[in-house]
């Protein structure tokens, strides 16, 4: 391969290299411009020489393949790629922040700081499955956190992008992936789970929490192994003043089977963003690793099960979506209370999995400061929560599966998308009423949330004939004369 | 310059045209034809027809065992189906198809890209490249980087780099793939006229070699008539039959 001599001062495909930032095992990343990008951009060169492994190349392969292919605040933007018969190399942004590697001197944090870091990295990792890509590589180093607060992911050169073939999948003589990090699917050849990244976040959260990695320092294939059968020691063993839903949270990333994870990265930054509502299970109370019979039993079923790389498709991201349902509660058990509760109960067969948040905005008057007691001194926030939880009840949903919000807002409308956006919701269920002369001058809230939320909005209405139609006849009235 | 694939259309016109306009909308600059333009289908005189006008404005297309075959009414190897189609298919040629059949190339090579209608090692011999082993015999015959071929109407992609033996991926939508250097390519285009990868709707390729990506895509199109046709012309109803199924 034709190389040419990078130093301070040549120019590549009209990129002007000037200081060398970083020399590692794989690439070295030079500080390089160009006239027409204003932003700071680095240019990512592999460090092949003759002989070397060829996974590392390959790697760098699928990151020219991968990188350019996606976009979005929570990865570098690519700005070139060198051909591979002349000279290799990735041109991306120069992300400002830290990396969260430089957090692990500060462990263990405390909880809120370490659900805080989860539930950024998750966020980044919902938008990149969303973008068919499993970044497999998930670990301290490789998480950015930009100086505007969103994680970004860096490295995908153990990437794999669901719809483009698996160039990686020719070199699987052994595992890829960081030892300590690496899910104990992929220690099993298999790079096709999505799963597997909120397993090595899940990894990365507990030793921000603790101080120690979970499966230490692996130095060889058979410690790899030994994760698919032993459990690592509960986090609140060590930090015994961690509350159990970190535990919890951080102990379902770390289940061998990802069918016993979270199935998706937006459930688990959904929990780590309401611990309140985690439900705590056996996991949140483990103090101790689960017995040797156990264990012994696991190893058992690992013996001889070794599956070889397989077609995506298995497990797809959205299987579990969030269901924001916005409840509105005029009267609680009104028609149109009723029509919603009828919409969930038909389409929750269709989805398994699904989580279902239901919202209610407290809607502040500006003019009131004292808005959290009624004449009778209770707490409406109290009150909207039991009602909520009051309306649902007929549902028959647990925790895991339903969690409850009252959001106070003075705009009702705005309160509903920044929860649909920051909380990755899939779908909304809005009640729309009857129309009315101060709904059309105002516009509804159900309107506004169909036209501003980032997903899918599902306007629920009673059914006519119902204890609404009476306002149904008058809205048609009201446009015949319109 | 983006180049659309297509292979295998078999006689059936009402895919060849759904191919065709469905390309259009994709900005294609040129069309590529891997072969067997005719055998199975109903209407194998508007498909050579079609082809020709294509060819004339700066398209190409190769020779297929089919079209070999009905132009000399010979149908060795073939099974029943096949056979009773290239009789029919023979008897139905007028001159001109003939001669534009009789003229086409087996092979075309051009900026390191092989088109062939089969496997590229022995293309005479009509080998079909269905799994590893033949899909590395193919590649390492050729030099070209990338090679498209046909014959087999099923989609796949192999990939192979020094020293390691080739990979296989079905392709499951319709995002172009980068066929990155540093390896060779072989891409196995579906079939317009007559998928079997159980997906009825008919199968082409876009190939931009600006971006050096490829697209498998599919044309939904209007199986009942053609069916209808295979009926009327006194073919093997299964040849309509499976049309339905993608089989």
């Amino acid at each position: 391969m034709a190389r040419r001599v990078m130093e301070p001062g040549s120019v590549v495909d009209g990129f002007l290299i000037s200081e060398k930032i970083h020399t590692g095992g794989m690439a070295t990343l030079w500080r390089v411009t160009r006239d027409d990008i204003a932003t700071p951009v680095v240019m990512k060169v592999p460090t092949i020489l003759e002989g070397d492994d060829p996974t590392v190349i390959v790697g760098f392969e699928m990151e020219m393949m991968i990188l350019p292919r996606l976009s979005g605040v929570h990865v570098p933007k690519c700005f070139a790629v060198g051909d591979f018969s002349r000279q290799p190399y990735l041109v991306m942004e120069y992300i400002k922040g830290y990396s969260v590697f430089t957090l692990i001197e500060k462990a263990p944090l405390p909880a809120a700081e370490v659900a805080r870091i989860g539930v950024k990295a998750a966020t980044a990792l919902v938008d990149l499955h969303r973008q068919n890509v499993l970044h497999l590589d998930i670990k301290p180093s490789n998480v950015m956190i930009r100086d505007s607060g969103e994680a970004a992911l860096i490295d995908f050169g153990l990437s794999r992008h669901l719809l483009l073939p698996d160039l990686l999948e020719e070199e699987f003589r052994v595992p890829m992936g960081t030892g300590p990090y690496i899910a104990p699917e992929q220690v099993m050849k298999n790079r096709s789970e999505p799963r597997s990244d909120i397993y090595s976040l899940g990894v990365l959260l507990y030793y921000l929490a603790t101080n120690v990695r979970p499966f230490g320092l692996p130095q060889a294939q058979s410690q790899l192994r030994k994760r698919l059968w032993r459990d690592p020691t509960p986090p609140r063993k060590i930090v015994p003043d961690m509350p159990p839903w970190l535990q919890e949270a951080i102990l379902r990333c770390l289940e061998v089977d990802p069918r016993d994870r979270y199935d998706n990265a937006a459930q688990l930054a959904f929990d780590l963003s309401h611990p309140e509502q985690i439900k705590l299970t056996a996991r949140s109370e483990k103090l101790g690793r689960d017995s040797m019979a156990a264990s012994w039993k696991r190893w058992f079923r690992t013996v001889g099960n070794e599956p070889g790389p397989r077609q995506p498709g298995d497990h797809q991201p959205n299987m579990a979506p969030i269901i924001m349902v916005a409840v509105d509660f005029a009267d609680a058990r009104d028609a149109l209370a009723e029509a919603m509760l009828l919409h969930i109960k038909r389409i929750l067969p269709a989805v398994p999995g699904a989580r279902i948040a239901c919202v209610n905005v407290l809607k502040l008057n500006r003019l009131t400061i004292t808005y959290t007691l009624d004449d009778e001194g209770r707490s409406i926030h109290v009150q909207r929560l039991v009602e909520l939880k009051e309306w649902a009840r007929p549902l028959g949903l647990d925790q895991e599966h339903i969690t409850f919000h009252v959001l106070e807002h003075m705009d009702p409308a705005d309160a509903l998308i920044e929860f649909a956006s920051s909380n990755h919701v899939d779908q909304v269920l809005i009640g729309a009423r009857a129309d009315s002369t101060l709904r059309r001058f105002l516009g509804s809230v159900s309107s506004q949330v169909v036209a501003r939320a980032p997903c899918t909005v599902t306007v629920v209405r009673a059914p006519r004939g119902g204890l609404d139609a009476a306002g149904e006849d008058a809205k048609m009235i009201d446009v015949d004369c319109a | 310059m983006r180049i659309a694939l297509l292979s295998d259309i078999h006689g059936n016109r009402e895919a060849l045209d759904a191919c065709l306009a469905h390309a259009a909308r994709q900005r294609v600059d040129r069309f590529a034809f891997l072969g067997d333009l005719v055998g199975y289908g109903a209407d194998p005189g508007y498909v050579v027809e079609r082809v020709a006008r294509e060819v004339e404005r700066g398209a190409f297309a190769l020779l297929g065992n089919h079209d070999l075959a009905a132009v000399h009414g010979a149908a060795e190897g073939m099974n029943d189906y096949a056979r009773a189609a290239i009789e029919w298919t023979n008897r139905v040629l007028d001159p001109a198809a003939r001669d534009f059949i009789k003229a086409l190339p087996m092979t075309l090579e051009e900026d390191g890209r092989l088109f062939v209608h089969s496997e590229a090692s022995s293309p005479a011999s009509w080998r079909y490249v269905t799994d590893v082993a033949s899909a590395e015999r193919s590649m390492t015959a050729a030099s070209a980087r990338l090679t498209f071929c046909g014959h087999v109407h099923r989609p796949q992609l192999y990939h192979m780099s020094a020293m390691k033996p080739p990979v296989c991926f079905l392709p499951q939508s319709t995002a172009p793939i980068p066929l990155m250097g540093r390896r060779k390519w072989l891409a196995v285009i579906g079939a317009v006229g007559q998928p079997r990868d159980r997906n009825p709707a008919a199968a082409y390729s876009v190939l931009d070699t600006d971006s050096n990506e490829l697209a498998f895509l599919r044309a939904p199109y209007d199986i009942e008539k053609a069916a209808s046709k295979i009926h009327a012309a006194g073919l093997p109803q299964m040849l309509a039959a499976r049309l339905f199924v993608g089989r």
